[in-house]
């Protein structure tokens, strides 16, 4: 397949083209198209029920598409979602699919474990590669200078179903973020939060970004990815129908149409 | 006063297994959201495993740990054989599948063992202990105990202290996220069915001895009482579990004690329903916690 419109200068994190998921009869994404590349934040934006879920569904391996290639790091993606870490791709969840009972350093550890070698049930051996990047072997001084990052130190031993939810998603993010990725898949981050909370995580997302990082969010808050993504893809009926800076969509009549003019009368 | 002692004493013993088996039932709930009620088919199996070590070797500890080894070596093969192929779209059909494998279980046991009861070997005395007058413990009874704290502390250290048992909670509860994760669900979820099976060999195999005897049936009603257990202490609590079988040990010795054996499985079974119709989630459920 022909790369993408503007073709990085390196190859991309992540390479999407001609990608078609369906269920049973019907086209949830139909040829989508896009790259994310080296330390760039790309949002996904669209009307409900246009694809954005499904998209990353399929880059994580928990739906198989009919047709189309996934490429991480120039590589085919893994077919098994326990083999991404190792790959360098974290995801969150729109459910966050936390544990109420078990605490806040607990569920950091969860990636950091399951990652190490020889660990009963280890997954791509990513442990090793997360040592070298977080400069240390502990897992749990790992887990905790994470929480710090995110101002959870203090509630790392009180269990997750006792904080609030702008708390609960920051513990989610930090999930995501304790492995070190290289690619962070964001669904719906700013979904269900304050103006602070939003400005805690646009800071964040920028921060892991300049760092490297490379950053694909799924989000509804039009003010947020307008100020935070460097590109926009906007995905209308499983179709890309739009690719560009922020300033660009919004000026495209047909995004206004399919989602922003929707938007605005609602 | 010396009765009273005596029959709490027992029941507490009695209760300990109970409460074993009870457990057992819940790691699998909680692993799996499946109740069970293969289970006890499954460890008969195991405690006819360990009957057959023990006659040819002529040690009971070879045959103690063969149960535990068959019982995991069963819930291995129940997992990967049959339950993993069990649609997960209602919870009924995993019931069905489990009630199917107790035929199967029972009647294959039948077939090749016969029906008869045979009565097995305990290594300690199973007399009470008289201190100061009142009899009091087994040596036995005293046995069961230590083994049942035993495999409740170790069960508690695994799961809040290692990373297994870290992952085994992360997959339990939230699977797909857990994949995300790196962490191997599908092999967590086998290693729950392993880890249960083991432990309701070993409970079958503490009370067999105490009872008639061994038969395809030795479990049936452990079954039930542990059922019972488990519903009442909150089928995803494993305190819930501990705390259950210790009442109904008790419960049911006291009634055998002042009302005679055949009231106690009719008090187990009020007390089922009592718990059902009360508080249907379980008396030390975690549910309000878990969906916050």
């Amino acid at each position: 397949m022909p790369s993408p419109a503007t073709p990085p200068e390196t190859e991309p994190r992540l390479d999407l083209s001609g990608l078609t998921v369906a269920f049973g009869g019907l086209t949830a994404i139909d040829g989508v198209d896009f790259h994310v590349g080296a330390g760039e934040t790309v949002a996904l934006i669209g009307p409900n029920g246009a694809g954005k879920t499904t998209v990353f569904n399929a880059v994580c391996g928990l739906v198989r598409p009919q047709a189309g290639s996934i490429r991480i790091d120039g590589r085919p993606a893994p077919a098994s979602p326990t083999k991404l870490l190792g790959r360098g791709v974290a995801r969150t969840l729109q459910a966050l699919g936390l544990v109420g009972g078990m605490t806040v350093l607990e569920h950091l550890l969860v990636p950091l474990t399951a990652a190490r070698r020889g660990a009963i049930g280890a997954g791509a051996g990513a442990g090793a590669d997360i040592d070298a990047r977080t400069g240390t072997a502990d897992p749990v001084a790992i887990a905790l200078a994470e929480l710090e990052a995110h101002d959870l130190a203090a509630f790392a031993s009180t269990p997750v179903g006792a904080l609030p939810y702008p708390d609960r998603k920051r513990v989610a993010l930090a999930r995501a973020l304790v492995t070190r990725p290289s690619l962070l898949l964001l669904d719906e981050p700013a979904g269900g939060l304050g103006a602070d909370d939003i400005a805690r995580l646009d800071a964040t997302v920028r921060r892991v970004a300049g760092e490297g990082c490379s950053v694909l969010l799924v989000e509804h808050h039009v003010d947020f990815v307008m100020g935070l993504a460097d590109r926009i893809v906007v995905l209308d009926f499983g179709r890309v129908i739009a690719t560009g800076t922020p300033a660009e969509v919004q000026a495209d009549p047909r995004v206004e149409e399919a989602y922003l003019g929707v938007k605005a009368a609602s | 006063m010396d009765r009273l002692l005596f029959l709490l004493a027992t029941g507490l013993a009695r209760g300990a297994i109970f409460a074993l088996f009870a457990l057992s039932l819940v790691l699998i709930w909680r692993a799996a959201r499946i109740v069970n009620f293969a289970q006890g088919a499954m460890a008969v199996v195991a405690v006819y495993v360990a009957f057959a070590v023990t006659g040819l070797t002529g040690s009971y500890w070879a045959g103690f740990a063969s149960a535990i080894v068959a019982g995991a070596a069963i819930g291995f093969a129940v997992e990967r054989g049959v339950m993993r192929f069990a649609p997960h779209d209602s919870p009924l059909s995993g019931v069905i599948i489990a009630i199917g494998l107790v035929m199967v279980l029972q009647s294959a046991l039948g077939i090749l063992f016969g029906a008869t009861v045979r009565p097995m070997e305990v290594p300690f005395d199973e007399r009470p202990i008289v201190i100061a007058g009142v009899p009091v413990l087994s040596p036995y009874d005293l046995f069961v105990l230590v083994v049942a704290v035993a495999v409740m502390a170790a069960l508690g250290v695994l799961f809040t202290r290692t990373s297994l048992g870290l992952q085994l909670r992360a997959s339990a509860f939230a699977p797909e996220v857990s994949r995300l994760l790196g962490v191997r669900v599908s092999r967590m979820l086998t290693i729950g069915w392993m880890l249960s099976a083991a432990v309701a060999a070993l409970a079958a195999l503490l009370l067999v001895p105490t009872e008639l005897g061994l038969s395809p049936h030795s479990t049936d009603v452990l079954f039930v009482y542990a059922f019972t257990v488990a519903v009442v202490g909150g089928l995803d609590s494993p305190p819930g579990a501990l705390l259950g079988g210790l009442v109904v040990g008790v419960l049911m010795s006291l009634v055998t004690g002042y009302l005679g054996a055949t009231v106690a499985p009719i008090a187990v079974l009020v007390l089922l329903v009592v718990v059902l119709l009360v508080r249907p989630g379980g008396i030390f459920s975690a549910r309000q916690v878990r969906q916050a």
